[in-house]
């Protein structure tokens, strides 16, 4: 899935006396205090994190806060959906003028009506809405279905999406993995009758 | 003909949200008559007094005038796509700015809808749709109906879909509930605050609201009793005199039936009441371990007060075996442990000794096996002490002595019947004869009590030294912490909390079988012995250290006059 990367970084954590006992805890419970929101300094979410400290020295910062400062090496997974990248979440509600997508269990994701290509139409069976493809009746986007969308955009605040399902390799991610299987074997017939 | 009614809705209803958009789209293109007109049909005319829902409506909305309304909201909330900041800014206030209890449910209905659907189609409006949510539920009517019952649990039902897809929402949704809670401060709107934290314990107990940010709002609850608790004033000797607390708040107590007062009796019973109803979903354990995180964070070294500490003795009372051993536990790692500061190690002991002689539901033998951890440490600490003689330097070591004395004050009987547990008590004399001499620093009537009652049981050899003519409090011992004080003086709560408590007027003393020999003669050979206190003197300094069996039955039957039960330690102080 895109939007995912992993980052290396070498950050100066300032710990508070108070956590001087045991400083790795410190360490641990500030980049914590980091996770599931947006970060201008590493460009994404921070959805985890693996640390180890370069030394055992660390900086006492003068001034009034007796802070110190801890050089610490990190390797950091972040999260950053660019506009035409592709992502994938499960379908959580189905409506006739949108599908809302979780990401990663934590990002909304919705795609409107006019976002959603001709191919797929709504309908209504056993009390469920579905979007069915014309062209292709097994695939359904159903409640629960994993579901790849093109970004549109993405709202840093709230981490929302806004979603697109207009490009043809957008949709169900199970019939689409099924479909790009199946051009194989269509290529090794091919073969097969021209040694014929 | 039934398909052709069927077809003809359904195009109907087609041809109206296309008009809808429609009307949106031609806004944002400049022109915007017809989009006024929907502007215009979404004003509501604002009753005289809100906040009476008896009052009718000075001119009430026509009928089709509301019908409009629904349909609108419907087809809008299928069409927020089309909505957007700049062009459609007024329509927008005016849906997010609306009371809800001013409509009929219906339009309240399509209303909620609307705001689920401006919530999650785009993260711009997610924060203002919560808090139109929030403040509705602040603003809710003081007396709810039938109907009005279901549109709240529409409010947190919409709140529950909301967080259900888009997970942050909890998060964001923590600030605008922490903004709204009425303030203590605000007198004129104090009756606010019990049907919001109603609402509060209700999302705490949603599980997906909960499951995020339920402990942050147990802490916002915790934090508003602790508030309220300290605006409450009782009788300034009682607050400027902690041994009076220990032992006499059972006396009469007078606290004033102020507003504040009863407004914390009603938000106990809410909470008390959520406890239980957490208990029967079965997820009392996982509410504890918040609950006991906001105890720590804004009880336990909060001086005074009275109530709010209740919320852990009930927790505990509703699961004794689990949550109450565990409550137990953790205040006794907060006293060992030298991570924690001194005061915080002497007010998580203090709590500890006041929960341990009080909670009925506690079993002897568990407070017995506390009891043995607590002397142990003591004991540890006398060999290993410096010989620092200053008793502040030695404030932990004195908050866990009386914390012992004053468990024994209560428990002493019942955990004595415990097997073996007496020997494990040995220690306890060394400690009390240490140098460091406890008894002379913990608190007089604590002290008084204890000794009284060793001595009737022969827990150890009382040494004449041990009774102190004239004990003196020290500086020290006013300082010690925390407690669950008694009686529990708010009156819809009380009969919550009464049964689990245990009252000083109940507890077996281990003097008591001593009083059925005392008759009205032997009373007035008492009252005469007082008479002659001075020869009384004199004929213990000629006492010999070997006590003989006569001895020992005067001292026994000249015991009751002193302590009989319906006189307070402090007057034989």
């Amino acid at each position: 899935m895109e939007g995912l990367k992993l980052s290396e970084a070498e950050l100066m954590i300032f710990i508070h006396p108070s956590q001087s006992r045991n400083v790795f805890q410190g360490i641990c419970r500030e980049l914590s205090s980091l996770l599931f929101q947006y970060n201008e300094t590493f460009d994404g979410v921070l959805l985890a994190y693996d640390a180890t400290v370069k030394s055992k020295q660390a900086k006492i910062l003068t001034g009034l806060h007796p802070y110190f400062g801890v050089r610490v090496n990190t390797r950091l997974l972040l999260f950053d959906p660019k506009p035409k990248s592709f992502v994938e979440g499960k379908i959580v509600k189905i409506s006739p003028e949108s599908i809302h997508v979780i990401v990663l269990g934590f990002s909304a994701a919705v795609i409107t009506d006019v976002d959603i290509r001709e191919e797929f139409k709504y309908r209504v069976r056993d009390g469920e809405g579905s979007f069915v493809s014309r062209s292709h009746k097994r695939h359904a986007l159903k409640l629960g279905t994993m579901l790849r969308l093109q970004v549109q955009s993405f709202d840093e605040e709230v981490m929302h999406i806004a979603g697109s399902l207009l490009p043809e390799n957008t949709g169900c991610v199970k019939w689409l993995e099924k479909k790009s299987e199946e051009a194989l074997p269509t290529d090794r017939d091919h073969k097969r009758r021209k040694l014929a | 003909m039934g398909a052709e009614e069927v077809e003809t809705a359904d195009l109907s209803d087609k041809a109206l949200v296309s008009a809808i958009r429609e009307v949106l789209a031609s806004a944002q293109s400049g022109d915007t008559d017809q989009y006024n007109e929907l502007v215009q049909l979404m004003y509501i005319k604002k009753k005289k007094s809100g906040d009476d829902a008896m009052a009718q409506p000075e001119v009430p909305d026509d009928v089709d005038v509301v019908a409009q309304r629904e349909t609108l909201l419907k087809i809008l909330s299928h069409s927020v796509a089309c909505l957007d900041d700049v062009h459609h800014n007024h329509l927008l206030q005016l849906i997010l700015g609306t009371r809800i209890w001013d409509h009929k449910p219906n339009v309240i209905y399509a209303l909620l809808d609307l705001i689920i659907s401006l919530a999650t189609t785009s993260g711009k409006h997610l924060s203002s749709c919560l808090d139109t949510l929030v403040s509705n539920l602040r603003s809710q009517p003081r007396k709810l109906d039938n109907k009005m019952l279901e549109v709240l649990s529409r409010v947190h039902a919409a709140l529950h879909k909301i967080s259900y897809l888009v997970p942050l929402a909890p998060s964001i949704l923590l600030p605008i509930l922490a903004q709204s809670m009425p303030s203590v401060h605000d007198k004129a709107r104090l009756q606010v605050v019990v049907p919001y934290v109603k609402n509060l314990l209700k999302l705490e107990n949603s599980s997906i609201i909960g499951k995020v940010v339920g402990k942050d709002i147990l802490m916002m609850v915790m934090g508003r009793f602790r508030d309220l608790d300290s605006e409450i004033e009782c009788d300034d000797n009682l607050q400027n005199d902690s041994s009076l607390a220990m032992f006499d708040m059972e006396l009469d107590v007078a606290v004033e039936g102020t507003l504040v007062s009863k407004l914390l009796d009603d938000l106990m019973v809410e909470s008390f009441n959520h406890l239980k109803s957490c208990q029967d979903a079965g997820r009392l354990d996982e509410v504890f371990e918040n609950l006991f995180e906001s105890f720590e964070n804004l009880i336990l070294n909060t001086q005074k007060l009275k109530f709010s500490q209740f919320l852990m003795f009930y927790a505990c009372s509703l699961d004794p075996e689990n949550c109450g051993v565990k409550f137990a536990s953790k205040l006794l790692e907060k006293f060992l442990s030298s991570n924690n500061n001194q005061v915080t190690r002497t007010n998580a002991v203090t709590y500890l000794a006041s929960y341990l002689a009080r909670a009925n539901f506690l079993s002897a033998s568990f407070v017995a096996s506390m009891l043995k951890r607590l002397v142990d440490e003591c004991a540890d600490y006398c060999r290993t002490c410096n010989d620092d003689a200053r008793p502040e330097v030695h404030q932990v070591f004195y908050s866990g002595c009386q914390a012992i004395l004053y468990v024994l004050c209560f428990r002493m009987r019942s955990i004595l019947e415990v097997p073996h547990f007496q020997s494990q008590l040995t220690p306890l004399e060394s400690v009390l004869s240490h140098k460091l001499d406890p008894l002379r620093v913990c608190l007089s009537s604590v002290v008084s009590e204890f000794l009284i009652q060793a001595k009737a049981c022969g827990l150890f050899i009382v040494s004449d030294a041990f009774i102190f003519d004239d004990l003196s409090e020290s500086e020290l011992s006013r300082a010690l912490g925390g407690f669950f004080p008694f009686p529990w003086l708010l009156e819809k709560s009380n009969s919550l909390i009464s049964p689990h408590f245990i009252k000083r007027s109940e507890v077996k003393k281990t003097y008591e079988q001593a009083e059925v020999t005392v008759y009205g003669d032997t009373d007035n050979e008492e009252d005469s012995d007082d008479d002659v206190d001075p020869d009384n003197e004199m004929n213990k300094m000629s006492i010999t250290p070997k006590h003989s069996v006569m001895h020992e039955t005067e001292r026994l039957l000249k015991m009751p006059s002193r302590i009989s039960p319906s006189t307070s330690p402090r007057e034989s102080l």
